[in-house]
């Protein structure tokens, strides 16, 4: 059990219209420059998730657009050449843009408080990482004003189409993915210092919460991998502006090399968006089965083991791409190693709710439903890790229902089950219970209703990326786009209790779940802008 | 619970398309017409059927302990938390599964790359938007585009019954011969896949990729490009027509007579009006998708032929353009893939048509010589 301190009573939000202020030595600035130079983590989380949702709905809006012209065959509102940048920019968006600063938000709320520290250890610089994406996103949505449009060859960049045959904007947006890769990379040095230099007295490593320890091993592959999608995006800069031939076949390059580098960054890049939610999911299952996370130990093995592998697997996005038969064996082997340690982690979520005392708080809900549809998309994970049979597979709506299901109801799940979990946390309010569950009701039924039907039409043959279709893939698309535009109009109502919860609703104790163990538990609700100014007296928790 | 009955739903759902209703139904994979499609199927349906059963197990846990375990039905929460036999039982278990499925996949991944003691061979190329095919040796070579008429896309009539996927001109295959298939591009990355033949390559510009087919049965397959390449790739359709050997043969001399007499008539004058017919149908197959049927293009990428002074001030370019295409554009080298006659005539068309009027012919023999230089 966590140690039941006293809440650490510290100074209160200070009130921007407050007297005596300007007499305080270090009174902070305030309006805008209190956003723009803010060093403390709370605010800078709180900016993270804002322009975390603020890009949930571009990339949504995107979504809507391709799922509108795909609601029927031929072409009906838009041509061929802005569907490509819809999916191209919705694909980039969602991930650069809603998921991974989603999840360093909830880092720079949530792991302070978690390790008892009273900030970030690099505060200026957790500053400086936040206001590079803002920068970084409108140089990205730019694009779409330029001649030619945006960039229209899929998020992967694929050369030579996103080098020789690229639009003129491709290099704005390489620009951009430098600056949000910096963001990152700087995030992650921040996350890491703060997890090994700041813990509370007495913390060891392995008393660490999930959500913590999934974070660190997290943001080692950022480091990892950002540095190796800056290096192939700059060679893409090279062969489009200074006459290098890295991906061209008729100066000695090799449009396959390109994959390689791409994929070598990007299949960390999908743990990289769920590993954090695994931690997450992992924090609010005990929490609300009232018993200990079961396996701790080999959670943290098994996500460290996943993170190990992801550096060994990037080829199963290349089955076809004529690689040689010895590499196909190699890369089909070890993808469905993964399975392992990803099952382990199932099993012990399952085996934590068996016995327990458990209850269904919005949290709750989503981190179950987590469970399940996560789950669904690592069957189907499994599947497509069989290589001939991807040969089928590939490039299908199959594999796009199969990303889906881990992204959206998987990583946005896990996330929206955080915000609710610590809403009460940050705004001293319970999040509105019957709104809460309309809106994960909806989101579920619209999530599968949209991502389901997916897979019958990439088994029947439908490819990815087409903005008009054979007449067999009709109904799947029908279904899938009335599903889509239900949970995008479900997110609206995401966005009404979050604006509510903020404003008003039933006052949280500083112990706003009676199952949480964890450190921010122990300080008010809402936290006040300073914590754990003096290292809290910290108890390791049972695991 | 409503998501175990869905769950049950989506499982007895599933379990029909496992079985014959769904084999033919465009809700599964097709088995296909050839051996390795159908081992494909059959791992396909493995791992599936694996897949269900362990989802079974552990939903079934999940949903057990969800109903069982409730607060409200006055559970209280036990404190255990690791048990390391089970622990190392669920590591060990799901790793003996996974190997018991890799045998058989290794073994159809290693059918899959022999493509040796082939019958014959054919050159596939991907090009933005189109296909060309070649019958290695035999002196039979052409191009396959989307035959759909533009305004069933645009919704001007009523779409038939393959709409997107019908092609000018099938690729023809004997069955029962084992075709070996090289594959390259000439511009980006395209992906030749036809589902029933269980065949999905990507075609890299300036590599060779190898794949096999050996076809059980007679039919019209299809399928379409699988990997994005630009602007068209939804409209880049594949149709295979599976023939006897001996049918086959016969279609062999036909389409070399037939290409012979295309490419007649480079040793005399051709008047205006035949050219014009004749490039007007050529502009329609092989330029109007990006160029638009108006010849208004669509710039940056595709620029204007209609009212483009520059172009027209300058035939030499124009006819350059045009044989040649333009290195690091969508603009194809058209002496690879249209007869001497065609590309007269088209590059007449262009001349001529939209208003420009310069009434200038381009004489096939004047390209026929080019070609030979």
């Amino acid at each position: 059990m966590a140690s039941h301190l006293p809440p650490k009573s510290t100074t209160q939000h200070e009130q921007p219209a407050s007297a005596g202020m300007a007499a305080e030595p270090h009174a902070p600035p305030r309006g805008l420059k209190r956003w723009l130079l803010t060093t403390n983590h709370k605010e800078i989380g709180t900016l993270y998730l804002l322009l975390s949702l603020t890009m949930f709905f571009v990339g949504g809006l995107f979504a809507m657009v391709v799922r509108a012209e795909l609601f029927q065959p031929g072409l009906q509102l838009i041509e061929p050449e802005f569907f490509n940048q819809m999916t191209t920019m919705h694909g980039l968006i969602m991930i650069f843009g809603a998921v991974m600063p989603a999840f360093v938000g909830l880092a720079n709320w949530m792991v302070p408080l978690q390790v008892g520290a009273p900030d970030m250890a690099l505060p200026r610089l957790n500053n400086f990482s936040f206001w590079l994406l803002p920068v970084a996103f409108t140089l990205l949505l730019s694009t779409f004003l330029m001649p030619g449009g945006a960039p229209n060859f899929g998020w992967t960049s694929y050369a030579p189409l996103s080098t020789t045959y690229a639009p003129p904007s491709t290099t704005f947006f390489i620009l951009s993915l430098h600056l949000a890769g910096i963001s990152s990379i700087l995030g992650a040095i921040n996350i890491i210092a703060t997890i090994l230099n700041l813990r509370a007295p007495g913390m060891r490593l392995m008393d660490m919460s999930l959500f913590v320890w999934t974070w660190l091993i997290t943001a080692f592959l950022l480091i990892a991998v950002m540095p190796v999608l800056a290096g192939v995006i700059t060679m893409m800069l090279m062969d489009i502006n200074f006459g290098t031939s890295f991906f061209n076949a008729a100066g000695g390059g090799d449009p396959v090399m390109f994959q390689h580098l791409f994929w070598f960054f990007g299949h960390p890049e999908v743990y990289i968006m769920i590993l954090p939610a695994f931690g997450i999911v992992s924090v609010i299952i005990p929490t609300f089965a009232r018993k200990p996370l079961f396996g701790y130990a080999s959670m943290v093995y098994a996500t460290a083991s996943i993170a190990l592998l992801s550096f060994l697997v990037w080829a199963h996005h290349m089955f076809t791409v004529g690689l040689p038969l010895v590499a196909e064996l190699f890369f089909m082997y070890s993808t469905m190693l993964i399975a392992v340690p990803t099952g382990v982690k199932v099993f012990n979520w399952v085996t934590t709710l068996f016995r327990g005392s458990i209850t269904f708080e919005p949290p709750m809900l989503f981190a179950l439903a987590f469970v399940v549809l996560f789950t669904i998309g690592g069957f189907s994970g499994l599947m497509l890790a069989i290589a001939p049979a991807d040969f089928q597979y590939h490039d299908t709506y199959f594999v796009v229902a199969h990303f889906h299901y881990v992204l959206v109801p998987g990583a946005v799940f896990a996330i929206m089950a955080g915000v609710y979990y610590w809403l009460p946390k940050w705004t001293g309010h319970y999040p509105h219970p019957q709104l809460s569950r309309w809106h994960f009701w909806l989101s579920v039924i619209g999530a599968n209703l949209t991502f389901f039907p997916m897979h019958f039409a990439g088994l029947a043959g439908m490819p990815r990326r087409i903005p008009d279709y054979a007449l067999q893939f009709a109904d799947f698309n029908m279904v899938t786009s009335l599903g889509a535009f239900l949970f995008g109009a479900s997110q609206l109502l995401f966005v009404v209790v979050v604006v509510m919860c903020v404003r008003g609703g039933q006052q949280a104790p500083a112990k706003a779940w009676d199952g949480g163990v964890d450190l921010e538990w122990t300080v008010p609700s809402p936290a006040p802008l300073h914590t754990f100014e003096t290292p809290p007296d910290f108890r390791p928790p049972q695991h | 619970m409503r998501m175990r009955k869905r769950l049950v739903w989506t499982a007895s759902g599933v379990a029909l398309a496992g079985s014959a209703v769904a084999r033919a139904s465009g809700w599964n994979m097709p088995v296909g017409v050839t051996d390795l499609s159908q081992d494909i199927y059959g791992l396909h349906m493995t791992i599936f059927w694996i897949c269900v059963v362990i989802g079974i197990v552990v939903f079934g846990a999940f949903f057990f302990s969800l109903f069982r375990y409730r607060r409200s039905r006055g559970a209280k929460p036990s404190r255990f938390h690791e048990h390391t036999t089970t622990e190392v039982l669920w590591t060990l278990v799901p790793l003996l599964i996974l190997v018991v499925m890799a045998v058989p996949a290794t073994a159809t991944l290693k059918a899959m790359y022999d493509t040796s003691e082939a019958d014959m061979e054919v050159m596939i190329t991907g090009q933005q938007w189109r296909w060309r095919y070649e019958y290695r040796g035999e002196d039979v070579s052409f191009t396959s585009n989307l035959a759909t008429p533009r305004e069933q896309i645009d919704g001007q009539s009523a779409k038939g019954e393959h709409y997107l996927r019908e092609v000018d001109e099938p690729l023809v295959l004997p069955v029962d011969r084992k075709v070996r298939l090289l594959m390259t591009s000439d511009d980006v990355i395209h992906s030749w896949w036809v589902p029933e033949l269980g065949v999905k390559q990507d075609t890299m510009p300036g590599f060779v990729n190898e794949n096999w087919v050996r076809i059980n049965e007679p039919g019209t397959y299809r399928g379409q490009c699988a990997e994005l390449c630009g602007r068209d790739h939804a409209f880049m359709p594949i149709v295979v027509e599976a023939v006897t050997p001996e049918r086959f043969a016969s279609w062999l001399d036909e389409r070399r007579s037939a290409a012979a007499e295309a490419a007649m008539g480079l040793d005399r004058e051709w008047g205006m009006d035949e050219l014009m017919e004749r490039g007007q149908e050529v502009y329609a197959t092989s330029c109007a998708s990006c160029h638009q049927p108006d010849g208004s293009g669509s710039p940056p990428a595709f620029p204007a032929l209609a009212g483009n002074q520059a172009l027209m001030d300058d035939r030499e370019r124009h006819v350059e353009t045009v044989v040649n295409g333009v290195a690091g554009s969508s603009m194809a080298a058209f002496r690879n893939i249209l007869n001497p006659v065609d590309i007269a005539a088209v590059i007449t068309y262009e001349r001529n048509a939209w208003g420009s009027e310069t009434g200038e012919r381009v004489q096939p023999s004047a390209i026929a010589e080019r070609l030979a230089d």
